[in-house]
């Protein structure tokens, strides 16, 4: 391996580096990164396909199951658009509920990415640590939801469980814990040098590259763009409360962390501030079963970034269309930027830096037209006919297992 | 004939370090495990581990060449041996020493980090060979402040034989104090040398897989890994016998417990060291070691000659 020789090293789609299978093929010159081409879709699930299929009441089960961090996220995005078409007006107390979750869920959502961010960089006690930490934010969620991860709060027209005064105190005792390891925490991230070696000036992504490739979420606060639906649109209950939009200039890893970490602080007063105001009265309003027609745009600040969702309905029970814009689909680009001349060191942190999701992010694309001329596009009968006629040339005959299988599905 | 034949395979030979070692892997774990607040393995994961692993299918891969993927590991395993019966610990007699086996050891410790190069480098995945240049890579930059540091305590004791340097010491405690500074150098630079964290470059999980060992699987990955745990005993040793070689004091079976204590006490602090950093990049390795390690070990070698002048007058 000479160094002025030029390899390609996988990185997935299983790789230790990665959570989730996605593939990054990396073009190495010695330890520095010449070129990374990144392939997403080894974890299309047609989510999107599966919500026209079904009413809207089950969608919001489906659709909370679009990301196993922010399923409160996706959940609340998406019944705002359906109340947005439906003309629902929803209780002020299930707005704080909803708030209040997803304040517990950004929390519970830094923790792990601050954990995971300490395990890149082969920091494993910054790991096991925020993780113990985790578990007290987790314990919160459970207890006013029964679940740690997939809530189940929501439904259309308000929440499907009220807090109680009792619960009200359990939170403020694991917020107060929380937020006292929090301080150590950000005293960890700015003192201890090998982590500042490790975070600082890298994957760098500029102000002007940041609006440029359209990054949201920490990734892009962390750049110097104050943008935070949470503020610029505001939706449940956070046009009523008081926080700062936590921006950085670092514009690197370690820019990124800080606002993580920061962010954590402005959560913790937000779930302070949501106990202390919850308003009184009913926590839902009943929703119709059909949904008129019409469509709507639903933003949503995802502890990731800025999460959207367009929903269509034709006045039935199933919606037309949904769609999801996840937030890493938007950070995905300036990944590429930010590889550009670091050491192959960097990759899992630079990665790991816009906490990714991927198979919330994982997407069919359908190519309309002949893009080139080897490419065509086979419909499914066809596509079926191909395959069916490849195996006989390779030896293989389905014909008579197709007839048996079709004999015994028959007899049901 | 059948004596040296005891030593050298059970006591305090092959069985013994092994057994050592494996004890040594559980104690390091136990430790890192307690410093990050998890309760962390039994005392008998390590043997558990080996013993499961001897037993997994060895997997060579089509393209490597097998005879260096088969010798690498059982080089490096028995060059590592090798080092501790050299070390002088609870034993007044050691088993085997010249004029120049610092140096001598110090050579063999190095063989297990170029075996792991070649069994990298042979085995003929992308990872694996990312992880062998990285290993050699990290040997010019720690080795240098290990040998400084190593070797001016001998040049203080004016002799090249590591009994000779135990007793010099055990003679003169005091003298001890002033090496305080190779002592934590040489116990940095042994990180490098054990490939754990901030050093652990070459196996860096979340880059390279396993590096180095990435194709290595069964009995061989099981050599690959004693000879760790045994790398671990005998630099622990190593710097036991170079700068507080005060079990030499006791008699045979106390000498043995406080030489294992103090084997154990320079593990923690390994342990305890691997806990609190990050792991760095190989050119911040680099930097590192030559710019922070090796003016150390310069102002420990220059103390000790000014010392050695002191005593010569």
């Amino acid at each position: 391996m000479h160094h002025s020789s030029k390899f390609k090293i996988p990185m997935g789609p299983q790789h230790p580096a990665l959570k989730e299978p996605e593939s990054f093929s990396i073009a190495l010159k010695g330890e520095k990164i010449m070129g990374v081409d990144i392939r997403l879709g080894y974890n299309h699930r047609g989510i999107e396909k599966a919500c026209e299929e079904r009413t809207f009441v089950q969608d919001v089960y489906l659709i909370e199951r679009v990301c196993g961090i922010c399923s409160h996220s996706h959940s609340t995005a998406f019944v705002q658009g359906v109340e947005e078409i439906a003309g629902l007006i929803v209780p002020p107390r299930a707005q704080y509920i909803r708030t209040l979750i997803g304040e517990l869920e950004r929390v519970h959502s830094h923790l792990l990415w601050l954990g995971v961010a300490g395990h890149e960089i082969g920091f494993d006690t910054l790991l096991m640590y925020t993780w113990r930490d985790r578990e007290i934010v987790m314990d919160i969620l459970a207890l006013l939801s029964g679940n740690r991860v997939n809530y189940g709060m929501n439904m259309i027209g308000g929440v499907r469980r009220n807090v109680t005064e009792e619960q009200a105190q359990d939170i403020l005792k694991g917020v107060k814990t929380l937020e006292e390891r929090t301080k150590y925490y950000i005293e960890v991230a700015t003192q201890e040098t090998t982590i500042i070696k490790r975070l600082s000036g890298v994957g760098v992504l500029k102000k002007d590259d940041a609006l440029r490739l359209g990054a949201v979420g920490p990734t892009a606060r962390a750049s110097g763009v104050e943008y935070d639906v949470r503020r610029n649109d505001p939706y449940a209950a956070y046009a009523e409360l008081d926080f700062n939009v936590i921006t950085d200039t670092n514009s690197d890893v370690y820019g990124r962390t800080i606002v993580r970490v920061k962010e954590l602080l402005e959560s913790y007063k937000m779930i302070r501030q949501c106990l202390k105001n919850l308003p009184n009265g009913p926590i839902a309003v009943k929703a119709p079963r059909k949904i008129p027609a019409g469509e709507a745009i639903s933003r949503y600040e995802a502890p990731r970034g800025e999460d959207v969702h367009y929903i269509k309905s034709n006045g039935g029970e199933k919606p037309e269309r949904v769609k999801v814009r996840a937030p890493t689909l938007a950070n995905i680009q300036a990944v590429k930027h930010m590889l550009k001349d670091r050491y192959l060191a960097d990759m899992p942190i630079v990665v790991a830096a816009i906490d990714p999701c991927f198979s919330c992010t994982d997407r069919l694309v359908s190519v309309k037209g002949n893009a080139g001329k080897s490419k065509k596009i086979l419909t499914w009968e066809a596509l079926r006919n191909y395959s069916v006629e490849w195996h006989q040339v390779h030896g293989i005959d389905f014909t008579e297992l197709s007839y048996k299988f079709r004999t015994k599905m028959e007899r049901f | 004939m059948g004596l040296a034949l005891f030593t050298i395979l059970i006591f305090p030979g092959f069985l013994f370090v092994s057994v050592f070692g494996l004890m040594a892997e559980f104690f390091d774990r136990r430790i890192y495990a307690r410093l990050q607040n998890r309760v962390g393995p039994p005392w008998f994961q390590a043997f558990a581990d080996f013993i499961k692993l001897l037993g997994k299918e060895d997997i060579v891969p089509c393209a490597a060449n097998e005879k260096m993927f088969d010798f690498a590991p059982l080089f490096a395993l028995t060059s590592a041996v090798t080092v501790f019966l050299y070390i002088p610990l609870w034993k007044a007699p050691v088993t085997f020493s010249f004029n120049g086996d610092i140096v001598m050891m110090l050579y063999l410790l190095t063989i297990p980090t170029l075996a792991f190069f070649i069994g990298g480098w042979y085995s003929r995945s992308l990872y694996a060979r990312l992880g062998s240049v990285r290993c050699v890579t990290q040997l010019f930059a720690y080795e240098v402040p290990l040998f400084m540091s190593i070797l001016s305590s001998a040049l203080l004791a004016n002799t090249w034989e590591l009994k000779e340097v135990a007793a010099f010491y055990l003679k003169h405690p005091l003298y001890s104090l002033f090496n305080l500074v190779g002592f934590f150098v040489s116990l940095i630079a042994i990180l490098g040398k054990l490939e754990k964290v901030p050093f652990d470059i070459p196996e860096a999980e979340t880059e390279i897989v396993a590096g180095t060992f990435t194709e290595y699987s069964g009995r061989r990955l099981a050599i690959l890994r004693l000879t760790i745990d045994v790398e671990m005993v005998v630099g622990a040793a190593l710097l036991v016998a170079v700068f507080f070689p005060f079990a030499l004091y006791f008699q045979s079976v106390l000498g043995f417990l406080v030489a294992v204590l103090e084997i154990c006490g320079v593990i923690a602090l390994l342990a305890l060291l691997r806990t609190i950093v990050a792991r760095l990049r190989i050119d911040q390795m680099i930097n590192f070691c030559w710019k922070v390690l090796v003016p150390f070990s310069l102002f420990q070698l220059l103390l000790n000659l000014i010392l050695k002048g002191k005593l010569i007058l």
